[in-house]
């Protein structure tokens, strides 16, 4: 029995709105190709970014905010790349912005294994 | 004047040695006022740092005040406490002239700021978790009321944008409901609260103008902004701006926009634009808007020189490290700035002629002189947010 994971509905759902809004897929990505690797630096950088950034609205340690805590527990239904595309593509709903014009899937990806797997440390 | 301070302190100082080895239990304290004192929070660390704005210097730290990202502060009316409010739902309050902790307690899971009422006995934080108001006593930080933010069906909604009012009102918005609640404490065993429901949807931050009069609420689910007339609460909430941005696509929202320290320069009024490059330019008077000014990013602050001839703004992420300086009586933007990386701050000294601005990936206060636009002096402080001077004690909504 699969857990439930949080907004997975809602992100398919605005997702797919925003591959009918921009005609196709990839037009949607300014951004590498799903496997390229992130370097070391750019990691050290996303881990920056999840603390400081999201965590305008998740808060720095991630237990949340204005935004929903985004700890390990409460992502266990879900897979990585559902996670990753909640980042990339937000939630119009939820105040959730897309961040794919700031970062690549593989970016993406790298910060929902890091929710998924370890929180902010 | 400065040196004949200085010398006034040294002799508080050494008098203070002096009485101290006579065992005498206040005398640690060197004779001196709080009036150009404030802190900066160290969000990262959790610690202040105690900041003179005469010397331009930091005095000292304070550690141990648990999460403070997103933390802010008031100030107790005599200007010798901070309360500092942390997002872990701790309440500290901090001692400025001994330079510690004098009473800390976490009252909530999660918290985003709070108040100090008119006489200044008590202390209201607006918290998320759980959603609504809890209040304190100012001197003692036993709990006085707890007001849930309860949406009518036991679900609790988060709070933002708690000011105080005159006559011991606090005043906030319900992110959740929709809605703006005010609690009156005239009677503090007793409070008094009035709702205002459906004032628009997710209201993300509120601001009281300084003469106490208008609260006026920022929507993050809507354009416009919904506006309460103090000095006629029956009339309601009525909407400002409505559909200022209408038909046009507003950019990802990266970061909140913050209403508090709304600048009020003239007749005008500047507020930042949500998911917009635009600060608007509003009439003071009429609430219509005057213009919009084109700016660098989508702002967080903008906060008017006390004398109104400038306003100062900063940016979201990803376009965090500059700042701009509008010029008033043009609406131009008269200079700009690129401090580094995540400018998170800027408050002013009460007179105007300095700002210190936080760049919290420098690691680093600047201090700008406003006359010369030429930077003053910088100070290191560890990952430094918000920047608060005890000259907030003698305002309404600060």
């Amino acid at each position: 029995m699969r857990h439930s994971c949080p907004n997975a509905i809602l992100h398919s759902w605005a997702r797919l709105s925003v591959l009918i809004l921009l005609g196709c897929a990839s037009a949607a990505a300014p951004a590498p190709v799903h496997g390229e690797p992130v370097s070391e630096d750019r990691k050290a950088s996303l881990d920056h970014l999840l603390r400081q950034d999201c965590g305008s609205c998740h808060g720095m340690t991630l237990q949340g905010g204005l935004g929903p805590a985004l700890l390990p527990e409460r992502f266990a239904g879900c897979d990585v790349d559902s996670i990753a595309d909640m980042i990339l593509y937000g939630n119009p709903e939820k105040a959730m912005p897309p961040w794919k014009d700031l970062l690549s899937q593989a970016e993406a990806r790298y910060l929902a294994e890091r929710i998924k797997n370890k929180g902010s440390n | 004047m400065t040196d004949y301070r200085y010398v006034l302190r040294i002799v508080a100082v050494a008098a203070a040695v002096l009485l101290g080895a006579a065992g005498a239990s206040r005398a640690d304290i060197a004779l001196y006022g709080t009036g150009d004192l404030g802190i900066v929070i160290e969000r990262a660390a959790g610690s202040v740092v105690i900041i003179d704005t005469t010397d331009v210097t930091v005095r000292s730290r304070v550690e141990g005040l648990g999460d403070l990202s997103h933390a802010s502060a008031v100030f107790s009316r005599d200007g010798r406490y901070a309360y500092v409010f942390g997002r872990d739902g701790g309440l500290t309050k901090v001692d400025l002239l001994r330079a510690r902790i004098s009473k800390r307690i976490v009252q909530s899971g999660n918290s985003i700021g709070g108040a100090i009422s008119q006489d200044g006995t008590l202390i209201a934080v607006s918290n998320y978790k759980p959603g609504g108001v809890r209040v304190f006593d100012a001197q003692t930080l036993d709990p006085v009321a707890d007001i849930p933010a309860d949406m009518g069906d036991g679900t609790l909604s988060k709070v933002v944008g708690l000011v105080d009012a005159p006559g011991q009102q606090f005043i906030f918005s319900l992110w959740d409901a929709g809605e703006i609640w005010i609690a009156d404490f005239m009677d503090r065993a007793h409070p008094k609260i009035r709702k205002y429901r459906d004032v628009g949807k997710n209201p993300y931050d509120a601001l009281i103008t300084s003469d106490g009069r208008f609260y006026v609420a920022g929507l993050f689910g809507e354009d416009g902004l919904a506006k309460l007339d103090l000095w006629a609460p029956d009339k309601g909430v009525t909407r400002i701006l409505d559909g200022y941005g209408r038909g046009e696509e507003k950019l990802p929202v990266y970061k909140m926009p913050h209403l508090e320290g709304w600048a009020r320069a003239g007749n005008y009024l500047f507020l930042p634009a949500v998911g917009r490059h635009e600060v608007l330019v509003v009439d003071a008077d009429t609430w219509q808007e005057v213009t919009r000014i084109q700016v660098h990013g989508q702002p967080i602050f903008a906060v008017a020189r006390p004398d109104g001839r400038q306003v100062w703004v900063n940016f979201a992420h990803p376009l965090n490290d500059t700042v701009q300086v509008i010029d008033v009586p043009s609406l131009d933007i008269a200079q700009t700035y690129t401090p580094g990386k995540a400018v998170l701050h800027m408050e002013f000294t009460p007179r105007g002629e300095q700002v210190w601005v936080s760049v919290r990936d420098e690691n680093r206060v600047d201090v700008y002189d406003t006359r010369t636009m030429q930077v003053l002096k910088s100070l290191k402080a560890d990952k430094p947010s918000g920047i608060f001077l005890t000259a907030r004690a003698g305002r309404i909504g600060l």
